[in-house]
């Protein structure tokens, strides 16, 4: 058996005959029972590999080996050992959240009497067991989530495809599925995770991966992703756009990567943040430019990639869905 | 930490397995189908109206030869209520692939043919329900069946099989329509021309001439014959056979169809 739970090599996947590359030569390690992270915006690809590697998408070229099968070639071993889950929360609404994980059970082919213990089992678990005999239709987000999360795991897989898991979450439910996921990886689960939270990764993920426009852009653990951004984010604002500008010009050697200017505010990633902060308002403290805010906070994912990429994460949530043809696309679930 | 089931699949049991995805599928939509009132209403209620509706409102001006207008009308409508209940397969696909549900059922170990089987199957099992229900109220308002007990369960039989057949045409269009609204929409130009240019209301031979060539000849005229043959006991020629022949030759060109059409949507 392979070292790795997942083995993915140059990945392409277009769509539209060819015109939109979704994937672009993507090639992934996860290694087993440690959580590994896909991070990247909307339409970023996301998506489309974890649905290469749960079998639902055929990939155009690459391979790719789930568990140590291959997702073309035996598509029904990978299928017995995978769970998936994930932000659309695709729970059968008209079901009953213990009739949603009998079904999936059953489908799983388990043994009847190991599935009704098991869902009662998973329902308790994921404090769903006041909830078990209500159609899913009455659910909130969080316990659609917590549902979804537990269809994945009646099966028992080694290894978990989560979805953005947390994406239209509050913050109490994303705290819940943290501490749930964390609690999978212990008992030896690996687990394959996109988001597009950095504070997300940062919690879960040793391994990351930066993924824009279908291609690779960074990799390494959180750690090393973030010392490559700087530690802190310094946002100043001005008085007009023209002085933004001016002050942009005077501080370009405040930090190693160059600086944000949106506007009147003008932000920089720096290593640190208030001596960086001081020297910055030094260096401005002459007459024809006017600082009206200051503020030092912690890089957000829209910092990573502005860093990598030179643009915004946001400039891509206008483009449809990982490039795939609109109106087959789930539904988002409200939340 | 795996349970030894999900992992011994020795390949004879593939059949087993495949029958017990398509039941525990079925099994889902049915329970489905009881929690929306609105389906419940649109499979049976509507179909008692319609029979009220020929029964005591427009019957009185429809005059069949040599028969009781209400004889003639219960075996039609029995045949336009299975057919109608097929869009109920159009719109329960499109609602399944519109969730992400079909996508989510992809990404399990289950037969492949499970989620069309398992909606075609609950489907039949629907109408089970309603030829029962319709039966029940027909023989309230009048309806006098001569032809023996036998012979309506073959009728029953001869339209549910036309109806499963024809029901993979409708997961096909299911499968093809980006919603289920649109998948209702879609059903209708299919629905209207094939139930009501028919022989399930009122006799051919009172249609103008340029549609009688089509009423005569479609299969829902063949069924209501057939139908309305085997439970009244009268002759109805070769309706029987020509009815089972475009049920096989449905099912032969609209199954493989509905299926390559379920391998490509993702």
């Amino acid at each position: 058996m392979s070292d790795f739970a997942v083995e993915a090599l140059n990945i392409v996947r277009t769509f539209k005959d060819g015109e939109v590359h979704a994937l672009d030569d993507v090639t992934l390690h996860v290694p087993r029972s440690e959580v590994f992270g896909l991070l990247g915006p909307n339409g970023s690809g996301k998506t489309t590999m974890i649905r290469i590697l749960s079998t639902i998408l055929a990939p155009t070229s690459g391979v790719a080996i789930v568990n140590g099968y291959d997702v073309v070639k035996q598509p029904d071993h990978v299928r017995r050992s995978i769970g998936l889950a994930g932000q659309f929360a695709t729970v059968d609404e008209n079901l009953t959240g213990f009739e949603n994980l009998r079904m999936v059970g059953l489908l799983n082919h388990l043994e009847k009497s190991y599935v009704v213990k098991r869902s009662q089992e998973l329902l308790e678990r994921f404090g769903l067991s006041d909830a078990a005999n209500r159609t899913c239709k009455t659910y909130s987000g969080g316990m659609r989530r917590r549902l979804d999360l537990a269809a994945a795991l009646v099966a028992n897989p080694p290894l978990l495809f989560l979805d953005e898991p947390t994406t239209g979450l509050d913050p109490q439910s994303r705290q819940d599925l943290w501490a749930i996921i964390e609690g999978l990886v212990e008992g030896g689960t690996s687990v394959l995770l996109t988001t597009q939270y950095l504070e997300e990764a940062d919690r879960l993920c040793k391994q990351l991966v930066v993924i824009d426009h279908g291609k690779i852009i960074a990799e390494g653990t959180s750690g090393e992703l973030k010392s490559r951004l700087g530690n802190t984010v310094l946002s100043l604002s001005f008085a007009s756009t023209d002085d933004a500008r001016r002050a942009g010009e005077l501080l370009h050697d405040v930090s190693s990567t160059p600086a944000n200017v949106d506007g009147t505010v003008v932000e920089f990633t720096v290593e640190n943040g208030p001596a960086a902060a001081a020297d910055a308002l030094r260096r401005l403290s002459v007459p024809d430019i006017t600082v009206t805010g200051l503020a030092l906070r912690e890089p957000s994912l829209d910092d990573v990639f502005l860093s990598l990429t030179g643009h915004k994460a946001e400039d891509e949530s206008a483009t449809p869905d990982e490039g795939e043809p609109k109106g087959r696309r789930a539904r988002k679930v409200r939340s | 930490m795996s349970i030894t089931t999900s992992t011994s699949h020795p390949q004879r049991n593939a059949l087993r397995w495949a029958i017990s995805d398509i039941l525990t599928m079925a099994r889902r939509n049915l329970l489905a189908l009881f929690r929306i009132p609105t389906a419940l209403v649109f499979a049976v209620i509507q179909p008692v109206m319609f029979v009220l509706l020929f029964r005591y409102v427009f019957g009185g001006e429809i005059h069949i030869t040599g028969l009781n207008y209400v004889n003639y009308l219960i075996p039609g409508i029995l045949v336009q209520t299975t057919i109608f209940g097929a869009v109920g397969t159009a719109i329960g696909l499109a609602e399944d692939l519109q969730r992400g549900l079909i996508e989510r059922f992809r990404a399990l170990p289950m037969a492949r043919m499970a989620v069309l089987g398992g909606r075609t199957v609950s489907d039949l099992a629907r109408n089970v329900l309603v030829v029962v229900v319709i039966t029940g109220v027909g023989l309230m308002v009048g309806f006098r069946p001569h032809g023996g007990i036998v012979a309506i369960v073959q009728a029953s039989l001869l339209m549910l099989l036309f109806a499963y057949c024809l029901s993979w045409g409708f997961a096909y269009v299911g499968l093809a329509a980006p919603n289920s609204e649109t998948a209702q929409a879609m059903t209708f130009p299919l629905i209207f021309p094939l139930t009501f240019a028919s022989a399930v209301f009122v006799q051919v031979s009172t249609m103008p001439w340029w549609l009688r060539p089509f009423a005569n000849n479609q299969p829902v005229t063949q069924a209501a014959d057939a139908v309305r043959g085997l439970m009244l006991g009268k002759p109805h020629g070769a309706s029987t056979w020509i009815t089972m022949l475009w049920s096989l030759g449905a099912i032969a060109v609209l199954g493989p169809l509905a299926t390559r059409r379920y391998r490509r949507v993702t």
